[in-house]
């Protein structure tokens, strides 16, 4: 264990405070020292509950005093991102539309979380409603790049990657729709797993659209991301679409990390043209590392990968212009009176409501929603985006008849810079091309680190996809990659990140 | 000839309404189902409880919340579907009916769109005369509640004009099912007979299926009344030239919610419509709302065909797919249908086909079963209920059951009024006096027996000194009995009571006089 608590891992924490050498409220209380020197500069977190996070270090220590039986994550601190309810504690989604909401319950996450006895930090910034790729749609303003303050975290779930990249936090919680988990980890150099749809609750998830919506879990290491994994995962009767299963044995994996044997399939359509070179680079690189390892390559089409951007741009916002619907003035939220109305109805003030507190991009996606879903154009274009998605699931079902796991570049460029892409929706949509396929077909997928470009010395990421349901292959493949990428770089890529100034 | 009725609206003669054109009617009933929970969390489901008293994250459409089907309301739509005779779907989905409303929590209804659970079934309904209508029916669909708005201030209490609204989500969630049926045609002039019928015989069934209280008056049975003519071809109703005439455009009815409403809305519409078109106007696509107190619909809002609720399946439930064996199961448990156990009651009861009729024309079927249930004889319940209740529910434009229960009289009421004249607490003329009193409110027949004083009087020697002094009073009368004439003691036998101010057995007094003269 290193010196400095908030460098040390989950798993390492959890070993330190599990034999008595260290205690929840020091490993709590140095993260909260933490995010007062350097979140001025990263602005990760939304909200921060040092009492909150202090209580329950102080009793799970008390507990651990007396002997109790405790979760093997017990004592260690988490961020949560704001898109999950948490009881008594402001949840905004990055929305002025919940601003000083104060939820009355905990997602089912959340909840787990509590169970487990981990103190909870504080919540984390994200695009507005999870609409983004940069946390640029926050209403609270962006988080910044701990490689480059300059530069995007990633998003939606930028809040959760740039304070684990800071090491503000030694675990976060993230959300994956179509790729709010993966593409922030991979341009701050942190893991982030989308698990299997129905894998994690979504109860008490602020919905963007409930098709492809998936939690999952952030870390600094493979095995950190596994051990938290497990406390979020398994069946929620509050979730109709929660899978009624075991679940998979991440943990397991991500200690065994074993390629020997497995057939691992580069999807060729995802590379290519619009791909950075140094990202492709680190790519053929990690695969280099894992045949060296004993798993076998091969290349696998996908053809229908082409349609997924379209696809989504149209399942994506017809659920979420039925999501939002909700958020009308009557029973929580912003309410804003419209000025210049004479006793307005109910009509005008969610009408006033709705304009004041939805950003541009939220407001893009329901309009282009509510257009898809409109009788006469709801065949060609919701309909058919559905028919897609049939077609994309049956390239994965035929990809993993050939090949145990899937691969590919996470993103396919580093940390854009802040603005850059902002008058650009479109160009901001393709950020996501490669990750929204795992979201469309509900499979599992992981993104890790796998070097710096040479260009920009930036983060490049990896994606490893699986089938449904076999989550535990992606913590294989991604533990043995860690492995050897440490013994080529000397140390894991994150520790090579600049030293932020405190008090910055 | 045309009557005004209402400002705006002219309405036509039925009968010459009908002589030119022909109605096609399409009812749609929502059912709330009498689960103990709601449709998709667990709230109780009680009626009349305090105002947002029963509701949870889910119901509420908080941020974040999620629905998790009742199991027993798709139980209970597929009961209903197979009591209709539906097929029922192998698997189905959830829709989101997408529109904006204070009262509605997501700002969509979760209901089902074009893969309802029940579809294709039917329902025989007979007439007052004994003659029965089949009505087709489309589809049975689940779906869930709204909130109720409560609008205040403003003379109306509806919206418009009031100062502010309250909200109440106690009712969002509760489970409904949708019954609608397919264009019922060929009931020609019978129509709105017809209507009443299908809606009363669907009371029924859902009250024999255990799915719901079906109380019209509580709104746990409500009814929407399509009405649309076109021009009458042939004399037969149900002939093929009448049959080949396009549909005309229809107006739907909102709002419902008493059987004798739904004769009364559809005969106003069709004589509305009929006055519309024979003045060579077109009837107008709309949402009507029907008065109760005024007898007339008014125009609510406009309906275009463009009308968008965005439906699309909902995507945080999985399909229903009840297995073959589950529908089968189910079907086991469906009770006898209505039309056979009316004729096993008849046979249990003694009834005559007339006195059936009655019995099932006045509504009173239920009332009559649970009243014998309770103690009474068949007779006995058969003659109070179509008695008093019957008269001044009439008079009142109620069904028997919805008033009774505005009232509080209830099955063991009159069971507990026929014991006291068996009892011979209470003579014939004491029992109508008790009926009178509970139905005014005074309170439960031994109390208000107790209340009113009434008994019959038992001291013997107060009714033979009666007797004595009315044979003493009427010696011309008493003379006739003498010699033969029994027929005249009727006259006795009056005065007697009348001395006795009602109070007294008359049976017994025939026999006092009768002792005392022959
Ligand atoms: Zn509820």
């Amino acid at each position: 264990m290193t010196d400095d608590l908030t460098r040390t891992t989950a798993a390492q924490l959890a070993d330190g405070l599990a034999d008595g050498t260290i205690s929840s409220v020091e490993v709590t209380s140095a993260y909260l020292e933490r995010i007062a020197a350097v979140d001025g500069a990263v602005h990760g977190y939304l909200h921060i509950d040092g009492e909150g996070a202090l209580a329950t270090a102080r009793r799970i220590d008390e507990r651990r005093a007396v002997g109790d039986r405790l979760h093997a994550l017990a004592g260690v601190p988490i961020a949560v991102k704001d898109v999950m309810v948490t009881q008594g504690v402001p949840t905004t989604c990055g929305s002025r539309m919940l601003e000083g909401w104060i939820p009355p319950y905990d997602a089912t996450v959340v909840s787990k979380l509590r169970a487990a006895g981990m103190p909870i930090l504080g919540k984390t910034n994200m695009d507005e409603f999870a609409m983004g790729s940069s946390t640029e749609h926050s209403a609270y303003g962006p988080s910044r790049n701990p490689w480059d303050l300059e530069r995007i975290p990633g998003g939606s779930g930028g809040g959760s990657s740039s304070v684990l990249a800071s090491f503000q936090a030694p675990l976060a919680t993230g959300t994956d729709t179509g790729g709010s988990i993966r593409q922030p980890a991979a341009v701050t150099a942190t893991i982030g797993v989308k698990p299997t749809y129905g894998g994690v609750s979504r109860y008490g998830i602020v919905a963007l659209a409930s098709s492809l919506d998936q939690a999952g879990p952030c870390g600094r290491t493979v095995l950190d991301a596994a051990l938290l994994h497990a406390v979020m995962g398994g069946h929620d009767p509050l979730d109709s679409t929660s899978i009624d299963a075991p679940m998979p044995p991440v943990v397991d994996a991500a200690r065994a990390g074993d390629v020997r044997g497995l057939r691992i399939g580069i999807v060729k359509e995802l590379a290519g043209e619009g791909y950075q070179p140094g990202i492709q680079a680190r790519f053929d690189e990690s695969v280099a590392l894992l045949v060296e390892l004993g798993a076998e390559v091969a290349e696998v089409s996908c053809p229908n990968f082409e349609y997924a951007l379209a696809a989504y741009y149209l399942i994506m916002p017809s659920e979420a212009s039925s999501n939002l619907a909700r958020f009308d003035a009557m029973r929580y939220g912003l309410r804003v009176v419209p000025e210049r109305v004479a006793d307005p109805s109910a009509e005008q003030v969610m009408a006033a409501t709705r304009d004041a507190g939805f950003g541009p991009e939220a407001k893009r996606r329901i309009i282009l929603g509510t257009y898809a879903l409109s009788s006469g154009y709801y065949d060609a274009y919701y309909g058919s985006a559905q028919k897609v998605r049939s077609l994309i699931a049956r390239d994965f079902a035929a990809a993993f008849e050939q090949v145990d796991v899937l691969v590919s570049p996470t993103a396919p460029t580093t940390a854009f810079r802040l603005g850059d892409k902002l008058d650009d929706p479109m160009a901001m949509y393709r950020n996501d091309i490669a990750t929204i396929p795992a979201n469309l077909a509900g499979v599992p997928a992981m993104s890790l680190p796998s070097g710096l470009a040479d260009e920009d010395g930036l983060p490049a990421g990896i994606q490893i996809l699986a089938p449904a349901m076999r989550d535990e292959r992606l913590y294989t493949v991604g533990a043995a990659l860690e492995r050897a990428l440490i013994d080529t770089w000397g140390a894991p890529i994150l520790s090579r990140a600049p030293e932020l100034a405190k008090g910055a | 000839m045309s009557v005004t009725t209402h400002p705006g609206d002219v309405v036509m003669d039925y009968d010459e309404a009908l002589s030119k054109f022909d109605p096609v009617l399409g009812l749609e009933v929502h059912v709330e189902l009498g689960t103990d929970t709601k449709m998709f969390c667990a709230c109780p489901t009680t009626f009349g409880a305090e105002p947002n008293s029963q509701v949870c994250p889910e119901c509420l459409g908080l941020p974040g919340a999620l629905p998790v089907v009742n199991a027993k309301g798709v139980e209970s739509a597929i009961r209903i579907g197979l009591a209709l005779g539906c097929e029922i779907a192998e698997w189905c989905r959830f829709a989101r009916k997408n529109y904006f409303y204070p009262d509605m929590p997501k700002n969509f209804q979760t209901s089902q769109y074009d893969e309802p659970i029940a579809y294709g079934g039917r329902l025989d309904v007979e007439l007052g005369d004994g003659a029965i209508y089949r009505v087709e029916i489309e589809r049975a669909h689940m779906e869930e509640d709204t909130g109720k708005s409560l609008h205040v201030g403003g003379s109306t209490g509806r919206i418009h004009g009031a100062e502010y609204s309250l909200v109440d989500y106690n009712r969002a969630g509760i489970p409904l099912i949708e019954i609608v049926t397919k264009p019922m045609v060929g009931a020609g002039e019978r129509a709105p007979e017809v209507a009443k019928a299908y809606v009363s015989a669907l009371r029924d069934l859902l009250k024999a299926l255990g799915v719901s209280d079906v109380k019209m008056e509580q709104g746990s049975m409500r009814c929407d009344a399509n009405v649309s003519l076109r021009a009458k071809a042939g004399d037969d109703p149900r002939g093929a030239q009448q049959l080949a005439v396009p549909l005309g455009t229809r107006t739907e009815t909102k709002n419902v919610n008493s059987l004798r409403s739904v004769e009364r809305a559809v005969r106003y519409e069709i004589a509305r419509h009929a006055a519309v078109l024979a003045a060579g106007g077109s009837v107008l696509q709309e949402t009507r709302h029907w008065h109760e107190d005024t007898g007339v619909t008014t125009s609510g809002r406009v309906k275009s065909d463009a009308e968008d609720y965005r439906y699309f399946p909902e995507p945080d439930l999985v399909p229903v797919a009840p297995t073959r064996e589950t529908v089968e199961a189910l079907r086991a448990t469906l009770p006898e249908p209505p039309t056979k156990r009316r004729q096993r009651l008849q046979r249990d009861w003694g009834y005559s086909d007339l006195e059936m009729r009655d019995v099932v024309n006045a509504g009173a079927v239920e009332l009559i079963e649970e009243t014998i249930a309770a103690g009474a004889s068949p007779t006995a319940a058969r003659k109070w209920w179509l008695g008093e209740p019957s008269r001044r529910a009439n008079a009142e434009g109620q069904d028997i059951v919805t008033y009774a229960a505005l009232l509080g009289l209830t099955p063991v009421d009159i069971a507990e009024l026929d014991q006291m004249v068996v009892a011979r607490r209470l003579n014939d003329s004491m029992a109508r006096q008790v009926l009178d009193g509970v139905l005014d409110g005074e309170g439960r027949p031994t109390e208000v027996a107790d209340a009113r004083g009434l008994e019959l009087v038992e001291d013997a020697g107060a009714l033979e000194a009666a007797v004595d002094e009315v044979i003493e009073a009427n010696p011309g009368i008493a003379a006739k009995i003498r010699d033969g004439k029994v027929a005249a003691v009727g006259a006795l036998i009056g005065q007697v009571m009348k001395a006795m101010k009602g109070q007294a057995d008359a049976g017994k007094a025939r026999e006092l006089i009768l002792a005392r003269l022959t």
